[in-house]
């Protein structure tokens, strides 16, 4: 598990140039400072996470159990409550605010996010089937999966068959981005590469957890 | 504007000048040899401009000893040093890829006459 997080959101994708004047495909992420709402430890709940807010919301627009969970940590409230799990929360308090600072020294990152939804997706597209011919007799089967089974042994489809289904619209990750740029200021993340979901998802931002 | 402008505004160059395809150009290109820079000149014709914001690229031809030669480049570039405009063509379409299939006279293209 990661030992540091910050959510965030996808701005969209652009590019820079790197110190050799070469073009860099970049997704920008605005990191707004997270705020820390709970602590979650082993010892209480089970496992450890940090639930953190960002950006502000009318207090007049909360509902009164939500009042009372922001006044009971003494932050103010924010737009969304995201739960970011860590190794360790050990040295995080209440109302401590992180920013994308947290992230500056890290070389690569995982961003995780919900992919954008495909709908119900067909084979060739959901699971990359290579489909059938477009002619010699091929009739109305050009994009159909073709067999699924076999004969009386064992009469049945198997468990798992890759089948048109619903696509995307699924937690993803994304692992070993790397960091660009880290601008506290303004609040960006720029990572190299595309990051699952949609612009304006909110994608949770963790140093990598695997090696590059 | 587009939601990335925040990070694209510090990327587009203000010293390119007003050309469009017809045009004639000295692309000033810096080239970087081991550890040694210099300015390389790449003249020719504008065939295209395509794309915008950060993203704009423009396509410049020329015949170099008798072999048609093209080059894209991205019009924010840091590659490029300057950009010379030599002289203005008059072209009735936005792309001009028939000039890859003509030679010699075919190939010239009207100066503009502004009246």
């Amino acid at each position: 598990m990661a030992s540091k997080a910050i959510v965030g959101e996808k701005v969209g994708m652009t590019q820079v140039w790197d110190d050799e004047n070469r073009v860099v495909p970049v997704t920008v992420l605005r990191v707004l400072p997270n705020r820390v709402v709970q602590i979650k430890t082993v010892a209480r709940d089970g496992y450890s996470a940090l639930q953190v807010t960002f950006g502000q919301r009318d207090s007049g627009k909360l509902t009164r159990p939500e009042a009372g969970h922001f006044d009971g940590a003494g932050v103010d409230a924010g737009v969304s409550l995201v739960e970011l799990r860590v190794d360790d929360v050990d040295g995080y308090e209440l109302g401590q605010e992180i920013t994308v600072d947290s992230l500056s020294d890290e070389a690569r990152v995982d961003v995780t996010s919900v992919s954008k939804g495909k709908g119900f997706a067909g084979v060739m597209k959901r699971h990359g089937f290579k489909g059938q011919r477009a002619s010699h007799g091929a009739h109305k089967v050009h994009r159909k999966p073709g067999a699924v089974g076999q004969c009386a042994t064992p009469s049945r489809v198997f468990k798992g068959k890759k089948m048109p289904g619903r696509m995307g619209n699924q937690r993803t990750t994304t692992l070993n981005l790397k960091v660009v740029e880290a601008d506290a200021e303004r609040g960006l993340l720029l990572v190299r590469g595309s990051v699952p979901g949609p612009s304006g998802a909110t994608v949770l931002i963790r140093n990598a957890v695997k090696g590059a | 504007m587009q939601p990335t402008d925040l990070v694209d505004s510090q990327n587009l160059r203000d010293d390119v000048p007003d050309f469009g395809p017809g045009d004639s150009l000295k692309v000033h290109v810096r080239v970087t040899e081991g550890n040694r820079q210099r300015v390389q000149v790449f003249e020719g014709v504008v065939i295209a401009r395509q794309g915008s914001g950060v993203r704009e690229t423009f396509t410049v031809r020329k015949i170099s000893f008798s072999v048609g030669v093209e080059r894209t480049f991205p019009i924010h570039s840091p590659v490029i040093d300057h950009i010379e405009v030599m002289s203005r063509g008059d072209v009735r379409r936005a792309k001009l890829y028939y000039l890859r299939d003509r030679i010699g006279k075919k190939a010239k293209i009207k100066e503009k006459r502004d009246f």
